[in-house]
């Protein structure tokens, strides 16, 4: 408990701290654009070119009705003469450009879909790649629900703003700057007016968005304080019970709901207030519009016909819609690079570091006694060895024994928890640690598969330092058994094969039967097919961890780490996990954190750690004619102020 | 459903009623201004009316203030009807929650019940603010357009009417069958999702068998696959656009012709065809907003049957109509009682028990997992009812009893025990509000977290973090069990509540137990032998049965189950290697 409290408490970042600001929104975007870009830069050309097209048609479109109250209406009713040929014509060349326009908007629209998916899927999968390949510090130090969180909300966030808000955007600035032109083109003193009105309808919406920010920033703390507080009292729903603390309990949470309505009341009021405003005040530049144009119109002299006014007023009915859909969406990105930044932050972790370079091969021994390298399986391995100075190649045989020469560890360097380590495991022997939680039992057997790295000293293994060797050789060449028993998602027989991929359906009941759990797998509704899901949680505890017994039993590893479970089974399952783990155990080198008697007693050496420090060792009988600590632990005399 | 979640609107009815009044009101005063528009035209600027135009100008600043005026007060209402329903239902369901018993709350699972006030509430809030809002106004918007522009020219309006039906029918076919299809696409998505997750969690297994690669490949395959299908239905969804505009389009086109020549006929005005554009904007928007409100609302059902549930359902466990309200011994009697968790469930958890215990009496309860100790305990407070038999509490049945005084008499140091967050000292109060810090010292003393509080740096003020992170596990057994001892009740109930305290300690804790509160019928679950072994008798379960109910004496010579587990755990030495740690 305090061992794992220890490591989760180091340096936990303060990943999801809400209204974070982002330190440079600009270089992120532009670094999400290339990533987007990377695999589609011809489909992103393509949605732009099709979307310019499509805002054109809309454009031209608009154009049109100038001038067809201008071309065609006005001349026929001025001069009675009624030949509908040219509008045909006309409408029919419009209806053309209409129909690219939609094809236009089909293609970027479908277009759009498989860029989205697309760079989603890659992100994905980059961002599974590296958080496989990241050192188990990185779990350490973020908390799971983070950790989960990229992939699913900052992931959903970015489908928002890569699938709608930044093609709206662009559509958004085609049309503001097309229109606009259009409208100059038109007349210049109206497009005055129409900016004017724009520009005091950012200006309020600037002013009512720092208003709703700060009921926003509310809303979300008391939501916060809520949310908290639910998963607080529902997971201790029971205890309320028993202590027939309900009505304090609904006391509280009043307080916290009514506070979360007022703010949640005030935030919503703001953002619904800002609608109808801005959609009154383009009504109000309409009105403007049609009054100055008016005069202009009757006036004379500013070339303003009615055709002209007209398709001006249209304008600027479209010109003011673009205007706060940018203002929106610039909110969306925002918040959509606030996930972005999350996720590049993971993809820049740093992986673990492998500096090895010694592998594990398969061999085969020669005639004269000598190891060497077999192409097939021959069920001896050899560590190859090549030596840098002199070119040459070596093998050693694989044979799991272990040695720790003056080791200091820290998960920080500046705080050492392990101090001068010294250890000697032969080939087949078995080592117990005892002591008491967070002695540093389980540091020592992390460090074995370089779950963590040293700080001083040496650690060999086949008397190669492990810094050597591939991590993912040494990690091959050591059993684990956790205490805590992770199982996966698919069939009983798939989880056994974990430990060895390509393990045929008899070297899978071979290992199931050598941990005991053949006779529970057979007694399953689908025997070895019963597909497993949510870690295991059709099995009870004793069966998940024969499970993970026979999982590290089919790799056949010739050194194992054993962390004996705590947790409460019941003692007929004990006696099984506890033969199948002595099975295991039989014949390789073993590290044990041993919590029973019996594993202690029959191991070759014991070693009794506190305080980060071996401070007895020798086999059960030495260290019990010691009086010592272990003595002490042996026969249950712990004086209070050392269990204090 | 409809009916569950309506009754949570309460206060806020005036508000959910003005809130689509004021958001009609602003579609009228929207759907004039067209109008007012096409007048601008065609009685002012071709006529060269500067008057007119000041006058229906005038008129139309005037209705885009009253637009703005309802617009803002539907906001407001809107705001306020939704946040409030939403206060509601979470004030119901959390009410309703506080009086369910111990099933209830498993049949939901604590994470089911979190995600249903959080996650589900938000979606209702969102969706009972955008029925309220849009809801009223695009239809409303949508019949005034169709109105005004069948004022305006009924046969043009006609070209409308067919261009809504036709794209109507289209659009929600899309939508239906996209529907259908994105929730496979998102069970599947979950399921993705799941397998990350399970990845985190078990990362050094992962690490430890070298199978970094192994994973990386079966995730691309899943992830590609979703990639796949989330294409097939997006790719249908984008069609939504283009056949929208094609419709715009072709409106425009066609009124386009037949205005020129009724306008060239003299049926109709310049202005009245650009007012026609303009309605013809207004209709196809409110449609849009038709089909947004239809997939949010689709959307939220889902979320509204997860509340409603929570609101329907009754507590299983209530009050007896004329309770007894004393109880008078720390004697428990079974009698004959059977029981299990689910009334459809196959096996009993407990069948045929059998029991009879005295007052200030100390039972141990020894047995493996799931041979149902807990499921016996829990009966004597009445945390669940039995199915058959009874159990009695000082003579009488505990369903004659009072809740609240019997859970005070019997109290219970749950197996899952939870601490929250505040003082030492409030949690301890929970035991008794009216505590005084002495008090409180001494049940702590009692339970032997005394020595450990008296030396952290804040001592009984130190905060404990939500879900009691910052003890350790022994630490926090004890001041549960100091928390239930406040209680002063005649039965004192620990399941399985020292299995993290050293078993020195746990010596101690029993030997306090037996010297300072005797007169307490003490019920203890353990897994260790040496937890139970100096009680007055001890209880031997198997299989949802009492397999011995003896002294230790007399299980060791004839009990096979009690005499295994002995062996087994003591085996020559006594105790085992588990030793709390230290802070």
């Amino acid at each position: 408990m305090a061992e794992k409290k220890f490591e989760k408490g180091k340096e936990k970042k303060g990943l999801m701290m809400p209204g974070k600001k982002i330190e440079h929104p600009g270089k992120l975007f532009v670094r999400l654009m290339k990533y987007v870009l990377k695999n589609y830069t011809f489909s992103s050309v393509v949605v732009v070119v099709c979307i310019i097209v499509s805002v054109l048609a809309n454009v031209q479109g608009t154009m049109f009705i100038r001038s067809l109250i201008d071309d065609f209406i006005e001349p026929m009713l001025k001069t009675s003469k009624t030949d509908f040929g040219p509008l045909a014509h006309k409408i029919l060349q419009i209806a053309c450009f209409y129909l690219i326009g939609v094809a236009a908007s089909y293609i970027y629209n479908r277009v759009m879909v498989n860029v989205t998916q697309g760079t989603l899927r890659n992100l994905r999968n980059d961002m599974f790649h590296k958080m496989e390949l990241l050192p188990i510090r990185y779990f350490d130090t973020h908390s799971h629900g983070d950790i989960m969180s990229m992939y699913t909300n900052d992931i959903d966030t970015l489908r928002q703003m890569i699938s709608q808000s930044i093609p709206q955007t662009i559509n958004s600035a085609i049309t503001i700057v097309s229109v606009f032109v259009c409208m100059v083109v038109l007349s210049i003193p109206l497009t005055v007016v129409t900016l004017l009105m724009v520009g005091i309808s950012i200006f309020m919406t600037k002013k009512l968005a720092g208003l709703s920010g700060r009921y926003f920033a509310a809303q979300q703390r008391d939501i916060g304080s809520v949310n908290g507080f639910i998963e607080e009292m529902m997971s201790g729903q029971k205890v309320v019970k028993v202590f027939c603390h309900e009505e304090e309990a609904i006391e509280e949470f009043d307080k916290r709901n009514e506070k979360l309505f007022d703010s949640a009341n005030n935030a919503n009021k703001f953002a619904n207030i800002l609608m109808p405003i801005n959609a009154q005040i383009g009504n109000v530049s309409y009105v403007l519009c049609a009054i100055v144009g008016g005069l202009m119109a009757l006036k004379g002299g500013f070339s303003l016909t009615i055709g002209k006014l007209v398709s001006f007023l249209t304008f600027n009915k479209s010109f003011n819609m673009p205007i706060n859909q940018i203002s929106q969406q610039i909110n969306a990105i925002v918040m959509a690079l606030a996930g972005a930044e999350r996720i590049f932050a993971l993809l820049d972790e740093e992986p673990e570091a492998d500096g090895g370079y010694v592998e594990l091969v398969n061999a085969k021994e020669s005639e004269d006694g000598t190891i060497i390298e077999s192409q097939e399986r021959t069920g001896l391995w050899a560590w190859k060895h090549f030596h840098q100075e002199d070119g040459t190649t070596t093998y050693r045989k694989l044979q799991g024994k272990v040695i720790f020469d003056h080791v200091d560890f820290g998960y920080n360097e500046d705080k050492i928890i392990l101090h001068d380590i010294e250890m000697y495991a032969q080939p087949g022997q078995k080592i117990a640690f005892v002591g008491a939680t967070g002695a540093g039992k389980t540091t020592i057997t992390n460090l074995i598969n370089r779950f963590y790295d040293i700080q001083d000293g040496k650690i060999r293994y086949d008397d190669i330092n492990v810094n050597k060797i591939k991590k993912k050789d040494l990690r091959l060449s050591l059993g684990v058994v956790l205490q805590d028993t992770h199982l996966f998602t698919g069939t009983v027989a798939d989880n056994i094969r974990y430990g060895k991929l390509d393990a045929t359906d008899e070297e899978v009941i071979a290992a199931a039967k050598l941990a005991n759990a053949h006779s529970f797998i057979k007694r399953l509704p689908n025997g070895y097919d019963t597909v497993l899901t949510g870690d295991g949680a059709s099995l009870s505890q004793g069966q998940r961890q024969l499970l993970a017994i026979a999982r590290a039993a089919i790799a056949d590893p010739p050194a194992l780490i054993l962390d004996e479970a705590t947790s409460s089974i019941d003692t007929r399952t004990e006696r099984l996990v506890q033969e199948g783990m002595d099975r295991l155990m039989k014949g390789r080198t073993t590290f044990v954190i041993a919590h029973r008697l019996s594993t202690v007693r029959n191991s070759d050496c014991i070693m009794v750690l506190e305080d980060g420090r071996i401070i007895e060792r020798g086999t059960h009988d030495e260290l019990i004619d010691k009086q010592g600590k272990y003595y002490q632990l042996y026969t249950g005399k712990i004086s209070n102020d050392l269990a204090g | 459903m409809l009916k569950t979640l309506g009754a949570q609107v309460k206060e806020y009815k005036k508000d959910s009623l003005l809130t689509p009044v004021f958001m009609i009101l602003e579609v009228l005063f929207e759907t004039i201004i067209p109008l007012m528009m096409a007048s601008i035209i065609d009685d002012g600027v071709k006529k060269g009316d500067m008057r007119h135009i000041y006058l229906v100008g005038g008129c139309m600043v005037i209705t885009a203030l009253l637009g703005l005026l309802t617009g803002i007060l539907g906001g407001k209402y809107g705001a306020s009807a939704s946040t409030g329903f939403a206060k509601n239902i979470r004030k119901a369901m959390y009410d309703n929650i506080q009086t369910f018993s111990f099933s209830n709350i498993d049949k939901f699972s604590t994470s089911g019940l979190v995600t249903r006030m959080t996650t589900d509430v938000t979606n209702l809030q969102n969706a009972y603010q955008m029925i309220l809002r849009m809801c009223m106004r695009a239809p409303a918007s949508l019949i005034c357009a169709m109105a005004m522009a069948f004022y305006v020219n009924a046969k043009v309006a006609s070209v409308y009417l067919i261009a809504v039906i036709l794209l109507g029918i289209i659009l929600f076919s899309i939508i239906k069958v996209t529907m259908n299809y994105f929730d496979k696409v998102f069970k599947r998505y979950d399921k993705l999702n799941e397998s990350v997750q399970e990845n985190v969690s078990a990362i050094r297994v992962v690490k430890a068998y070298a199978r970094e690669e192994y994973e990386q490949e079966k995730f691309s395959t899943a992830s590609n696959n979703i990639y796949k299908m989330f294409v097939k239905a997006e790719s249908l969804i984008a069609l939504n656009n283009p056949i929208m505009q094609f419709t715009v389009y072709s409106c425009i086109l066609l009124i386009s012709w037949l205005g020129a020549n009724m306008i060239v006929g003299s049926a109709m005005t310049t202005g009245e065809l650009t007012s026609l554009l303009a309605y013809c904007m207004n209709i196809l928007m409110s449609l849009m907003m038709l089909s947004m409100v239809f997939v949010m609302i689709t959307l939220s059902i889902a979320s509204a049957e997860r509340v409603t549930e929570v609101l329907n359902e009754k507590a299983d466990i209530c009050n007896p109509e004329n309770p007894v309200m004393e109880v008078k011994d720390g004697s428990v009697v079974f009698d004959h009682v059977d029981f299990r968790y689910k009334k459809d469930a196959p096996d009993y958890a407990l069948k045929g028990i059998d029991l009879s215990i005295r007052s200030g009496e100390t039972i141990g309860i020894i047995g493996g997992t799931g041979s149902s100790k807990s499921s016996l305990v829990n009966l004597i407070s009445r945390l669940y009812d039995v199915e058959n038999g009874s159990v009695l509490v000082g003579g009488k049945d505990v369903r004659e009893y009072d809740l609240e005084v019997l859970r005070n008499e019997v109290a219970v140091v749950l197996q899952k025990n939870v601490l929250f967050s505040g003082t030492i000292l409030d949690n301890l109060r929970w035991g008794d509000k009216e505590a005084t810090k002495e008090e409180c010292i001494r049940a702590c003393k009692l339970a032997c977290a005394d020595e450990f509080i008296q030396k952290l740096p804040n001592g009984y003020e130190t905060y404990i973090e939500q879900g009691g992170t910052n003890v350790s596990g022994g630490q926090k057994q004890r001041i549960c069990i100091a928390r239930a001892l406040l209680k002063k009740p005649k039965i004192l109930i620990l399941d399985d509540s020292t299995s993290a305290v050293d078993t020195a300690t746990d010596a101690k804790i029993r030997k306090a137990f037996a010297e300072e509160i005797p007169g307490t019928t003490k019920i203890i679950i353990a897994q260790r032998i040496s937890s139970v072994s100096g009680c007055d008798r001890i209880i031997v379960m198997e299989d949802g049965q009492v397999d011995g109910f003896d002294t230790h004496k007399n299980l060791i010579e004839n009990n096979q189950i009690y005499r295994e587990v002995y062996e087994s755990q003591t085996g020559g030495g006594s105790g085992d290697f588990d030793e709390e740690g230290k802070e």
